[in-house]
């Protein structure tokens, strides 16, 4: 593919539009998701004019993000994202930010006005790069067409390499008219960012001593070992298989190792389960597995797992001693760092407490007993839990994606849906972006379009990004939209329940769409389902119907989420089931988020 | 109230710190940062320091190396021990960021800090401050008969003494570069 018009010697002069497209092409993208405006134009003439990368016209910047999220979290590979100048650029913003808190790596270019006029308040001028600095990894502002291929070659290489996250290419229109010379990806600049990778053998050989003694353990797993690649969740599983230690993960890292395998314990943190909580709270020893001690997860800080010795494994030093001081911080590759232990440690005779482990298992059996996810269920109206339940059962044996937006349901898919491969959970975790399900569905299903792509949603989620539905029509994507449909801004009517005695300031719509002639305008199947009975039925359906659905599955409104750590609370304080709840929470974790 | 509550983790002993983060000390800390000298590096540290609400008491920065379009900045910072720890892999991060030296832990480094101290006098005041600034090594770099501009490269806190000295003697305007550092010895940061 790559210097097929050239022959040997590729650097020669092109347009800096044609450099752009040559660039995507020789990094073996395949995809763009992108919208035009004035700005990218040469650009996108360009895109007109070829037929090897595909260009999926979105309906709002802030989707081609999310799609590009969608589309590098269920490959592996990064997404690409082109969009004009000023408005074109602070839309994808949002996107931008979410890929950041989540570490995706996505590779966005922007259009930005001509270089002269830059600084002179423009038609669509903005700051692009002043404005998304704190919300990539790196960007660059391309003043001359000669370094356009290195730039973008060297964009690519910062958003995949180290800690992965997104970056910013911003090409003024004249630097995309005029003439330049393109190189090629082997002959960029990259090699002054090289994180590494390899973790320090004292390390390495301090956290094997450890596991050697531990009586308690705990495989603390997030989204890094995702990012790591296959290798990385496998090298997960070896480890866990052959040491018996309980795995938990991060909402970020669910199916890295599978939720049937015999060592899973759930997910942890606000939501997560009672038995994946207390294991953290009583363990001995806690092998943070690229994860990074979010507050969701830690809960009050000076009561997180007090008696534990704990090992963080993070490709990004920032990460680590930075909520908890840990005893054996190891900066490094989750894939790699993982095959230096498991050698050290099979060399040294894979030793562990068996008698201890064994014992620590069987509390937290007894933690499980407690059946934290328990729910009351209702023949009249469809729980939330049950749905979700369903929705599991009848589509676990699919080849499956499954996207989320941000509230109760996210909760809910996380708690009631189990993942048993990686790559197939695109969520937003860091910045809890709603309005991230939709666009990133699409992304999925344009990555893989044989297979089951669900969003499930909350209806004001969806409603936030719901005009893609026009680009799953355009592009034929079957994308299962199943809105959980509780009339409310669920999660916030929760914490306005538990923390701001009841006082339902504005966590309820009071005008929504009928969602299923809503489907049929956008030219969608609709399907609306209120009662449990018909449930089964309605899931089929959507399941057999060979395009895009919007399922209204009208849920009960008032049902909250549990487990729940309230924020301030530490691990072994965890709320279980409906109750009142007055003094639950105290005002110090009111002011938390 | 349905909650929980379960007897605290069995082992007593603490394997970190529960220590109370207010309570801590704060350090002061001078780094050297070495920078791709490109568009908006400096943008790049500055933002990370408001960003995540870190302290600048002062940061310099000029290129040091054309050839290799390197600068070399230097901040000044406080904050406790694990907000410096923090700072200092933030700075790492930045993908141009090369190297970042924290020349307080690493040791025995010089500190300079170049003044322009404006002093607006006439009689004994003008003798006095003449005499202050050869004893402290300031150099005269402009005069008029009503006022002198002195020139000194020193610690900041000899800086500091020479403007108090110089305040009941007229002192009229003060311009300061921040601080500027390396190791001693025979080792370089390049
Ligand atoms: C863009 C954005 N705005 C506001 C919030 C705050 N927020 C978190 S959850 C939530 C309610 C979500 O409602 P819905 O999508 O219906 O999901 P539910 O909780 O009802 O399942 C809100 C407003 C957010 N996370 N993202
Ligand atoms: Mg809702």
């Amino acid at each position: 593919m790559s210097g097929e018009k050239s022959g040997p010697d590729q650097s020669h002069s092109m347009t800096g539009a044609e450099i752009v497209v040559k660039a995507l092409k020789d990094q073996g993208v395949e995809v763009v998701f992108g919208y035009p405006g004035g700005a990218v134009l040469p650009i996108y003439d360009e895109i007109f004019q070829q037929n090897e990368i595909r260009h999926i016209l979105v309906r709002h910047e802030q989707g081609a993000a999310h799609a590009a999220e969608g589309y590098a979290r269920s490959t592996g590979k990064p997404g690409v994202v082109l969009v004009t100048s000023g408005p074109g650029a602070t839309n994808a913003v949002t996107g931008m930010t979410d890929a950041l808190m989540d570490s995706i790596p996505i590779v966005v270019l922007t259009g930005q006005v001509p270089t002269f006029m830059i600084g002179n308040d423009a038609f669509q001028e903005a700051d692009t790069v002043g404005i998304t600095r704190p919300c990539t990894k790196h960007n660059w502002l391309v003043k001359e067409t000669d370094a356009l291929a290195d730039t973008i070659h060297r964009a690519f290489h910062v958003a995949t390499n180290g800690r992965p996250g997104p970056v910013l290419v911003d090409i003024p229109k004249d630097v995309q008219f005029a003439a330049g010379t393109y190189v090629p990806p082997k002959d960029a600049r990259t090699r002054s960012y090289a994180p590494r990778t390899e973790g320090d053998p004292d390390a390495i050989q301090a956290t094997v001593e450890l596991l050697e003694q531990a009586e308690r353990p705990v495989l603390y797993t997030g989204g890094g070992v995702i990012n790591s690649g296959p290798k990385a969740s496998q090298r997960l599983r070896d480890l866990a298989d052959a040491s018996s230690f309980p795995v938990t993960s991060t909402l970020m890292g669910l199916g890295a190792y599978p939720a049937t395998g015999k060592s899973w314990v759930g997910m942890l943190g606000m939501h997560g389960t009672y038995e994946a909580n207390m294991a953290m709270h009583d363990c001995d020893f806690m092998l943070c597995i690229g994860a990074r001690f979010d507050d969701r997860i830690t809960g009050r800080l000076d009561a997180f797992s007090p008696g534990s010795r704990k090992v963080h494994i993070d490709i990004d030093p920032s990460s680590i001693n930075k909520n908890i001081h840990v005893d054996v911080p190891i900066i490094g590759d989750v894939g790699t760092v993982l095959d230096q232990i498991i050698e050290l440690w099979k060399s040294r005779g894979a030793k562990t407490r068996a008698e201890g482990v064994a014992k620590w298992w069987r509390q937290i059996e007894d933690w499980r007993s407690v059946d934290c996810l328990r729910y009351a269920n209702s023949e009249k109206s469809i729980k939330p839990q049950y749905a979700l339940q369903r929705l599991e059962a009848l589509t676990k044996d699919h080849d499956r994606y499954v996207c989320t937006e941000v509230g109760q349901h996210q909760m809910w898919a996380a708690q009631f849906m189990g993942f048993n491969e990686p790559n197939r959970w695109m969520t937003s975790g860091g910045l809890g972006t709603m309005g991230y399900g939709v666009p990133a569905s699409i992304g999925v299903q344009i990555a893989h379009p044989e297979s089951l792509v669900i969003n499930v949603a909350g209806e004001a989620s969806w409603l936030m990004t719901m005009q893609e539905m026009c680009t799953a029509v355009q592009y034929r994507l079957p994308v299962k939209q199943f809105i959980m449909n509780n009339e409310r801004l669920g999660m916030v009517r929760q914490w306005q329940e538990l923390l701001h005695g009841e006082r339902y300031s504005h966590s309820y719509s009071e005008a929504l769409p009928d969602f299923v002639k809503l489907a049929e305008a956008f030219g969608c199947k609709g399907i609306h389902c209120h009662d449990p009975a018909d449930l089964d039925e309605a899931v089929k359906e959507m399941l057999a119907y060979d395009g895009p659905v919007i399922f209204d599955c009208l849920v009960e409104k008032h049902e909250n989420c549990y487990p729940m750590i309230p924020s301030g609370k530490p691990h072994n304080e965890m709320l279980l089931g409906e109750a009142s709840t007055e003094g639950a929470i105290g005002d110090s974790g009111a002011v938390l988020v | 109230m349905n909650s929980l509550v379960i007897k605290p983790g069995s082992s007593s002993h603490s394997a970190y710190n529960l220590r109370d983060v207010h309570a801590e000390v704060e350090e002061r800390h001078t780094l050297g940062v070495l920078v791709d000298n490109e568009p908006g590096v400096l943008a790049r540290v500055i933002g990370l320091f408001s960003g995540r609400g870190y302290n600048i008491e002062s940061l310099t920065v000029a290129e040091t190396d054309q050839l290799g379009h390197l600068s070399k900045i230097t901040i000044v910072t406080t904050g406790t021990p694990a907000v410096i720890e923090q700072i200092k892999s933030q700075l790492g991060r930045l993908v141009p960021v090369h190297d970042v030296h924290d020349l307080t832990v690493e040791g025995d480094h010089l500190e300079r800090e170049l003044a322009l101290v404006k002093v607006v006098a006439t009689d004994e005041h003008r003798v006095e401050a003449l005499r202050m600034a050869d004893l402290l090594g300031a150099r005269v770099v402009d005069v008029t008969h009503e006022s002198f501009v002195f020139e000194l490269a020193q610690t900041s806190s000899e800086v500091d003494r020479f403007i108090d000295l110089m305040r009941p003697l007229g002192l009229a305007e003060v311009t300061r570069t921040g601080v500027c550092a390396m190791m001693r010895g025979a080792g370089a940061a390049e």
